[in-house]
Formats: C-alpha cells, sequence, structure tokens
C-alpha cells in the first residue's frame, strides 16, 4: 500500500457519510476506553460500603445509571468495560488477520499440496460451530482475557485466507508479476513486496468488520458466564443483570452494557463495509432498474464536473 | 464418473472432518486440565488401594492412545487396548458418559432435548430465509433507492446486535403480550392436544423472532448480491426486450438462479445459527440443547458439555455434507468442485 494509495482511500472515506459516522462512534468509544480513570466517577474495583437498600437503585445524580445487582456504580463499569471490549475486538482480530494473510498468501502463491491442505482446513473450521466450541475450550482451560483473545483470534481467520488467496490467484498471473520472477526476484520478495501491498486494503476492510465480530463473540462468552472473573466486561454486566436485575425491571443494568455493544460494533461496521466499498468496488449495475431515475439521482446528489478544458490539454501536450 | 467423484471427495471430508471432531473432543478432556474423574482418581483422601480401582474403572490404567510395549511384542490387537478405543468403542454404542450433575447418562438427556432445539433452529432458519431472500430480492431490485438503503441499514444494524441483546429486549417488550419462558406453560401435557401445541407456538414466537431477526441479515446480503449479478447478465436484458414482465423476470429468471448458493449458504450458516440457539435459549429458558449446554458450563457438567458440544458438530458437518450432496444434485454444473 503505498502513500498514494492511502491518500486516495482516506479522500474516497471522508466523502461517505457512513464511513464517517462510523468513525466518529468508534473514535467516542476509544476516547472513553483512553480516559476511564479520569471520566469514571468511581473505580469498579474500590472497596465499597453497600446496605441492602443500595442494591439495584435507579439512576440519580450521585449514580447517573443507578447501581448494580452489588451496589456498584453503573456508569463507571460501562466506562471501564470498553477497554475490556476494544483490547479484545482489536488484538483477537490482529492475530486472525497475521495468520488469515500469512495462510491465505501461501495457498495462493504456492498452490499445490499447500493450497489445498490448508483450504480444506478452513473448510473444517467453516463447520465446526464457532460458539459451542469456544465455550467447551474456555470451559475447560480456564477463563481469563488472554484465553478468550486467542481462542477468538485463532478461530477466527478463516475468512480473511480465503478472501487473501482469490485476491492472489488473480494477481499472480499479472505481467508484473511473471517480469519480476523473470529479472530474478525470489518468491519471499514478490509474495511481500508485489502481491501483500495489493491485498492489503481488502484485508485491512475485513480485520475492521472482524474487531467487531470478536467484540461480539466476547460479549457473548461473558454473558454465558465464561468472562475474564477479574474484569467487568459489557457481556458479563449484561450476564449479572440476566440474572438479578431483570424481574427488577433494572433498565439502568440491563440497556446501557447492550446497547454499548452494539455502538461499537455498528461504528466498526459502518467503517468496514466503507473501506470494502471503496476498496472493492463491483460497481454493476443492472437491466431491471430505470436507468434514467438512476441517473436523476446521481446527477442530484453528486456536484456536476465542470466540462473537460480541451484547451489545457493541448497546452500541456505542446509543452512536453 | 466426474460426478460421483465429486460425491466421495465430499463424504471422504465429511468423515475425515468428525474423525477430527471426535479426537478432538477426547483430546481436549485429556489434556487440558480439570478433568474431574482424574481429580478423584488422584484424590489424597483415597487410599492407594481404592485409587488403584478407580484408576482401572475409569480406565485411566491404560495408555492414551497406543500401547507401544505390546506394538513391539507383536501383540497388535492388544495395542490398540486404549483410553481412545474405549472411547470410540462407548460412543460407537451411544454412551456419551453420565452427567455428574443429574447423575442421568448423557445420551438419554439429549435425546430427551434434541428434538426442541430442532424445532427452535428449524423455525428460525425457515423465517429467516423466508425473509432474507425477499428482502435481499427487493433490495437488489431496487438497488439505490431508499428501499435498497433501509433494508442495508437493516442488515448492518442487526449484524452489530448481540443476539442475546436482542433476545432480552424482545423479552422485556413482550412481557405480558406473549410468553417469555420455557417451551409450554405448567401444567399442560402433550396429552392435551391441540391446547398444548398451540402453547408451545406461542412460546416459539419469541425466540423464532429473536433467531429471525439476527440471521436474516447474512441471507439478505448474499441474495442481494447474487440477484445483482444475475440482472446484469445479458439475458436479463433479452426478457426485457422480448417484453417479459419485471416481476416474471424477478420470478422466473433472478429468483430461480439465485436462489442455488442459498442451499450452501443456508447450511454454512448452520454452524452460526446453533451458537445463536445457544444464546436464544438461555435468555427464553427454552428447555434444549442449548440451555443444557449453558447449564453444564455453570454446573462444570464435562460429560454433558462433551457430549453437547458432540452432538452439536456431527449435527452441522452432517448438515453440510447433505446441503453439498443436494447442490450437486441440483447443479449439474458442480462437478470438479
Amino acid at each position: 500500500m503505498t502513500m498514494q494509495q492511502l491518500r486516495e482511500i482516506g479522500r474516497a472515506f471522508i466523502r461517505r457519510p457512513a464511513g464517517i459516522v462510523g468513525l466518529i462512534m468508534l473514535l467516542v468509544v476509544v476516547l472513553v476506553a483512553i480516559a476511564a480513570p479520569w471520566l469514571a466517577p468511581y473505580h469498579p474495583k474500590d472497596k465499597i460500603d453497600v446496605s441492602p437498600g443500595d442494591l439495584l437503585t435507579p439512576p440519580d445524580s450521585e449514580h447517573l445509571l443507578g447501581r448494580d445487582d452489588a451496589g456498584r456504580d453503573v456508569l463507571s463499569q460501562l466506562i471501564y468495560g470498553a477497554r475490556v471490549s476494544l483490547t479484545v475486538g482489536f488484538v483477537a482480530s490482529f492475530m486472525s488477520m497475521v495468520i488469515g494473510t500469512t495462510i491465505g498468501l501461501v495457498a495462493g502463491y504456492r498452490g499445490g499440496r499447500i493450497d489445498s491442505l490448508s483450504m480444506r482446513l478452513v473448510d473444517f473450521l467453516l463447520v465446526i460451530p464457532d460458539l459451542p466450541l469456544m465455550l467447551v475450550i474456555i470451559s475447560m482451560w480456564g477463563r481469563g482475557l488472554w484465553k478468550i483473545i486467542l481462542v477468538i483470534g485463532l478461530l477466527g481467520w478463516t475468512v480473511t485466507a480465503r478472501l487473501v488467496r482469490s485476491q492472489v490467484l488473480s494477481i499472480k498471473e499479472r505481467c508484473y508479476i511473471l517480469r519480476a520472477r523473470v529479472i530474478g526476484a525470489s518468491h519471499y520478495r514478490i509474495a511481500a513486496r508485489h502481491i501483500l501491498p495489493q491485498v492489503m486494503p481488502l484485508v485491512i476492510a475485513e480485520a475492521v468488520l472482524a474487531v467487531s465480530g470478536a467484540i461480539i463473540a466476547e460479549s457473548s462468552l461473558s454473558f454465558l458466564g465464561l468472562g475474564d472473573p477479574t474484569l467487568v466486561s459489557w457481556g458479563m454486566m449484561l450476564n449479572f443483570a440476566f440474572e438479578r436485575a431483570i424481574s427488577r425491571r433494572a433498565w439502568w443494568f440491563l440497556l446501557p452494557p447492550g446497547f454499548a455493544i452494539v455502538w461499537v460494533s455498528v461504528g466498526l461496521i459502518l467503517i468496514g463495509s466503507t473501506l470494502e466499498e471503496i476498496v472493492n468496488p463491483s460497481l454493476k449495475t443492472h437491466h431491471l432498474f430505470d436507468p434514467r431515475r438512476m441517473m436523476a439521482r446521481i446527477a442530484g446528489r453528486v456536484p456536476k464536473e465542470p466540462a473537460p478544458d480541451h484547451t489545457a490539454l493541448v497546452e500541456t501536450e505542446r509543452a512536453e | 464418473m466426474q460426478q460421483s467423484n465429486y460425491l466421495i471427495r465430499k463424504v471422504l471430508f465429511g468423515l475425515v472432518t468428525l474423525a477430527v471432531v471426535v479426537g478432538f473432543n477426547f483430546a481436549l478432556f485429556r489434556i487440558l486440565p480439570g478433568d474431574p474423574v482424574k481429580a478423584i482418581a488422584r484424590s489424597p483422601r483415597l487410599t492407594q488401594e481404592m485409587r488403584e480401582k478407580l484408576r482401572v474403572e475409569f480406565g485411566l490404567d491404560k495408555p492414551v492412545f497406543l500401547d507401544l510395549e505390546r506394538l513391539k511384542t507383536g501383540d497388535v490387537i492388544g495395542a490398540f487396548d486404549t483410553q481412545f478405543t474405549a472411547y470410540i468403542n462407548a460412543l460407537l454404542h451411544g454412551n456419551l458418559g453420565i452427567s455428574f450433575r443429574s447423575r442421568r447418562a448423557v445420551s438419554e438427556i439429549l435425546a430427551e432435548r434434541v428434538w426442541r432445539t430442532v424445532v427452535l433452529v428449524a423455525a428460525g432458519e425457515t423465517l429467516s430465509l423466508v425473509l432474507g431472500i425477499t428482502l435481499g430480492l427487493v433490495a437488489a431490485w431496487r438497488r439505490g433507492t431508499r428501499a435498497d438503503m433501509g433494508i442495508l441499514l437493516y442488515a448492518l444494524f442487526s449484524w452489530g446486535l448481540p443476539t442475546f441483546f436482542l433476545g432480552i429486549i424482545l423479552l422485556i417488550l413482550a412481557q405480558g403480550l406473549l410468553p417469555v419462558g420455557g417451551m409450554v406453560t405448567p401444567g399442560l401435557k402433550p396429552e392435551d392436544g391441540w391446547v398444548y401445541w398451540t402453547d408451545v407456538g406461542k412460546h416459539l414466537i419469541l425466540p423464532t423472532l429473536t433467531m429471525a431477526i439476527i440471521y436474516t441479515s447474512s441471507y439478505i446480503l448474499i441474495m442481494r448480491s447474487s440477484v445483482m449479478g444475475v440482472l446484469s447478465e445479458d439475458y436479463i436484458l433479452t426478457a426485457k426486450a422480448k417484453g417479459m414482465s419485471t416481476f416474471r423476470i424477478l420470478r422466473s429468471e433472478a429468483l430461480k438462479n439465485a436462489m442455488l448458493p442459498m442451499v450452501t449458504i443456508a447450511a454454512l450458516n448452520l454452524a452460526y445459527t446453533v451458537g445463536g440457539a445457544i444464546q436464544v435459549e438461555t435468555v427464553f429458558s427454552w428447555p434444549g440443547v442449548g440451555r443444557l449446554m449453558y447449564e453444564a458450563v455453570m454446573t462444570r457438567d464435562y460429560p454433558v458439555l462433551q457430549g453437547t458440544f458432540l452432538l452439536l458438530a456431527v449435527a452441522v458437518i452432517v448438515a453440510n455434507l447433505t446441503a453439498d450432496i443436494l447442490y450437486s444434485v441440483l447443479d449439474p454444473r458442480v462437478k470438479a468442485g
């Protein structure tokens, strides 16, 4: 990926409202996670004095989102929970990205037995139900943040591997790869310098989408009671809320963590799908849609391009 | 010839997948710490003699995979008298162990519960397929319009929505209107006939809806892109030029050609759907195998956990194999794989 490419992607990105909205949604959560110690009114691990009357109290001026079933401030847990979700999401997705890109690159470039073997592995992992497998592994292995990240990261690379492989298969037939080969470039050099930069934009778009998948996977595991017991994550808050607060109609404990998960994952999906749209343009039109109406819509949205100035073109030709 | 080759390859791959899952299931519960049988057999509160007896009873005195000592002496059959073969043997006899909690055979518990999950997953998949195909078709046909944008936004949003959280929201919203927990109102029995089954149907509404809202999105996106592919083909233009109505083109050409990939996608989606079933069953106390898995996690009931995982994995693998075979029958072009 050259600087030129990056700049182009960036320019296309800021022209799309969906991408901007997604970026803002994600940035809010990132800032909250970084500034958690200053933003949160209480620390989730502080020793607190509670009387039975303090449990599951509704929001008031002291506790803006009320208290949970242990008398702790819900807002503070929500703020610290952003750290868990983002850590799991980004680290696990990065792991999947590295593994998936490597396997996809090697499989697509080398072909042959390595290719068919790794694609069978992908097929295998695609058929195994993810969540039950994660449940079994974590409950046998023990609960912990790094175990959750490892399990999600090691199971989530299949889509990336397939994507990269199919791209590599078409790229490696192009003339410039053949030329590089003739000049005597090594396989490693061709893969790393000529093919990888071509697939990187797609891989990154896919990785952004995978972050939201990992965040949702972590929250599901935590909701099912397998979150890291030393940390408060949004999924675990929902687990406690569902077990103990739903009959008390404690919406202040139940809804915020859920909407936080939706907020960050929708933000990531908006970013990821906008990126995908930019780097993977399959702008096919079809024959059933009234083209005049389509043109009218497009014309209404996009400002008219100025008519090409032929004199300028002639001038530059002369200058050369 | 090629057709049968394709089928043989698919069946072989299915069998290998099954073998790996069984091997994994066996290995996981022996490698990872926390196997309670081992813990009991090692307990210092027992006498040495008692421990030895327990080890023999659980088969822990045997080697794990292969008895190399006996293999060296030429006793090939005896070499396979191991923990692994004992496990396979038990599995082939439908013996999945005894639940720690209820002291009942795991296979018995599973048999009792599995149809409830089948009903839930079938209802959820059917509804989301119908919705997904319709909405995807509309979105592709009206590409770029407000309808398309609306459908896409819905797909994006539901993609970012955890299944269990949607379940909780629906549960709160429907409180008082619909039954929110369990499979049937306590007291009713299957002998009550019609009353019983309508009651089960009512209990099924919320779990099915939750699954459908989540799993429709992937069908929409795939249907949309595959219909768009079909609609850009020249024969659609030909049909249009011949004066075929849009509705007929959509129904007879676009739908027919875009439906084929849905068979494979629906089967592959099953791997996610069973994960969704665990969450939905947990939220709505639906007494199927998903809820069972959650309870097994909570109570560290490892034999049940292991048995449930094996059942779910085998079900998904077999469903995918069936879909592959069905696909090759429906679409004769699939030969080389």
